[in-house]
């Protein structure tokens, strides 16, 4: 997840010259996590220490859908939990104050733990970044991986994910929208095109 | 939100629920190993405090302090103030070394709307208490009491008061609390009615958006929140009631009279208590008694505010990327 694309997203939800076209639907995001829950379970043979940490909003029913599958294949119940990390963006004071959202850790805590964070789009690593700070607050875990079911390149910190949904190659005037049933009533990933005012808040 | 707390009537419903469900996150790093948030880093905040005060005082100096603001402690006693400045002077030099915030409380009521709007500094303003007037993070942390007794923790969030009735007891002449609570209160919903000897009512109390009663037996059993305030002996300069005896007896909380409120009802005090005198050491020591928890949601509440007044900026200053879209 990214401010920008959100940001965009939430000042024109309907604008008639970006008109939006689905890139991944339902039954796709379903694969596609079902895949990256096989990746965890693999790369961290077995996926013993695992906790899955979504970043809000739509990365904590993502870490919610993943863990769900985690327990299908491991048979074990997967602690899942959910990091804010509007208190350690970058961008805090060039904008009016964000609501905050819900951190919940789960009950053991994340030291010496595997934790896998979860968002929605990968665009600018500015947001894994902050949620790196935030983990830093909160334990030490014994290693942090990121999992994202959008990789839209434009990296402006030296960020990855090891475990992607798509690799969604945009341009920055395009805007990705990731919906889901939980928050929008609907499964879909949408890319759009940005409307180009200039001066205009991206 | 505005860029000064001046008054807990300048609150709308939705901006007091929004400090309510903001300091309901707050209070979740109080549970962390590390209690404590980048958010204010580099701020400067101010305490500047013109009457005496330990637990405001305290309770802001922590909030500041868990979203790592710079905070400087300017108190009355021993201070170019007991020397005669003004506060005019007083804030130009606040404002010369570049402060972010000033939380101030004043003896004195309007002066944190003084310093609000005279021009005389540019840092944002929260009111922490002034003579007889406001106090507003109080009645936020006491509304936000309530609704975590009386609605629920996660239930609460985005909700307000609507409905209850909440009582207030004692000296509300004197009493910037009970003002403020009665503001934020009506904003949000409940009902308020004041229970006070008619010496300790102040004058125009029929224009508030509250009921008045003078017996407090009869207000208790309907009443989902009672709260006591302190008789303020520093601010009366008459004899307002005969002797303590007889206030205590009729307008003191018991044990008898808390049996006579509904079960889930609790009993509030923004502190200092006498005990004795507006509450019995049964009923300070019971269950149903919030004073402790009181202060600690005043932490919270603080860093809400803190965060909300300072954690951004108002001016929504164009971001690097949209030189990209030209």
């Amino acid at each position: 997840m990214d401010t920008h694309h959100r940001q965009g997203d939430q000042a024109r939800p309907e604008d008639p010259r970006s008109e939006a076209r689905p890139v991944l639907e339902g039954p796709d995001i379903a694969r596609v996590l079902t895949r990256i829950a096989h990746e965890i379970v693999e790369r961290a043979k077995g996926a013993d220490d695992v906790v899955l940490l979504g970043i809000p909003t739509r990365g904590v029913f993502l870490a919610r859908r993943l863990a769900a599958k985690l327990e299908e294949i491991t048979e074990r119940a997967i602690p899942v939990g959910s990091l804010d990390i509007t208190m350690y963006r970058d961008d805090l004071r060039l904008q009016p104050p964000r609501a905050l959202a819900r951190t919940e850790i789960p009950g053991d805590g994340i030291d010496g733990r595997l934790v896998v964070l979860v968002d929605d789009v990968l665009f600018s690593g500015r947001t894994i970044r902050a949620a790196l700070d935030g983990l830093n607050d909160i334990g030490r875990p014994r290693a942090v991986q990121l999992a994202v079911l959008v990789d839209r390149g434009h990296r402006e910190l030296p960020i990855r994910a090891d475990y992607v949904g798509k690799n969604l190659p945009t341009s920055l005037r395009e805007t990705v929208k990731v919906l889901l049933a939980e928050e929008d009533g609907r499964d879909t990933v949408l890319l759009g095109a940005k409307r180009a005012t200039p001066g205009a808040h991206p | 939100m505005q860029r000064h707390l001046i008054s807990a009537a300048d609150l709308s419903r939705d901006d007091a629920v929004l400090i309510l469900d903001t300091a309901e996150e707050m209070a979740r790093v109080a549970d962390r190993p590390i209690k404590k948030l980048p958010t204010l880093r580099g701020r400067t905040v101010v305490n500047l405090f013109f009457e005496d005060s330990t637990r405001t005082r305290i309770s802001f100096e922590a909030a500041e302090k868990r979203l790592s603001a710079d905070v400087i402690n300017f108190t009355a006693k021993g201070s170019s103030l007991s020397k005669g400045e003004s506060l005019k002077d007083t804030a130009q030099t606040l404002e010369a070394m570049g402060v972010d915030a000033v939380v101030i409380r004043h003896g004195a009521s309007g002066a944190p709307y003084r310093l609000a709007t005279s021009g005389w500094i540019d840092a944002a303003v929260v009111n922490a208490g002034d003579g007889t007037h406001q106090h507003p993070t109080q009645a936020l942390l006491d509304a936000f009491t309530m609704r975590r007794r009386l609605v629920g923790r996660d239930a609460g969030l985005g909700r307000d008061l609507d409905g209850r009735h909440i009582t207030l007891v004692g000296d509300i002449l004197h009493s910037r609390v009970a003002r403020s609570n009665v503001d934020l209160l009506h904003t949000l919903g409940a009902e308020v009615t004041l229970v006070a000897p008619p010496t300790l009512l102040p004058v125009g109390v029929e224009t508030w958006p509250c009921e008045v009663s003078y017996d407090l037996d009869a207000t208790l059993p309907k009443s989902d929140a009672v709260m006591l305030l302190r008789v303020q002996r520093e601010r009366m300069n008459a004899a307002f009631f005969p002797t303590e005896r007889e206030y205590a007896r009729r307008y003191g909380l018991d044990g008898e009279r808390m049996a006579r409120m509904p079960d889930h009802a609790i009993v509030m005090h923004p502190g200092p208590m006498v005990r004795g005198m507006e509450i019995t050491a049964e009923v300070a020591d019971s269950g149903r008694c919030t004073a402790v928890e009181q202060v600690t949601n005043g932490v919270s509440i603080r860093m809400a505010v803190l965060y909300l007044l300072l954690g951004g900026n108002e001016t929504a200053l164009t971001h690097a990327r949209t030189t990209e879209e030209k």
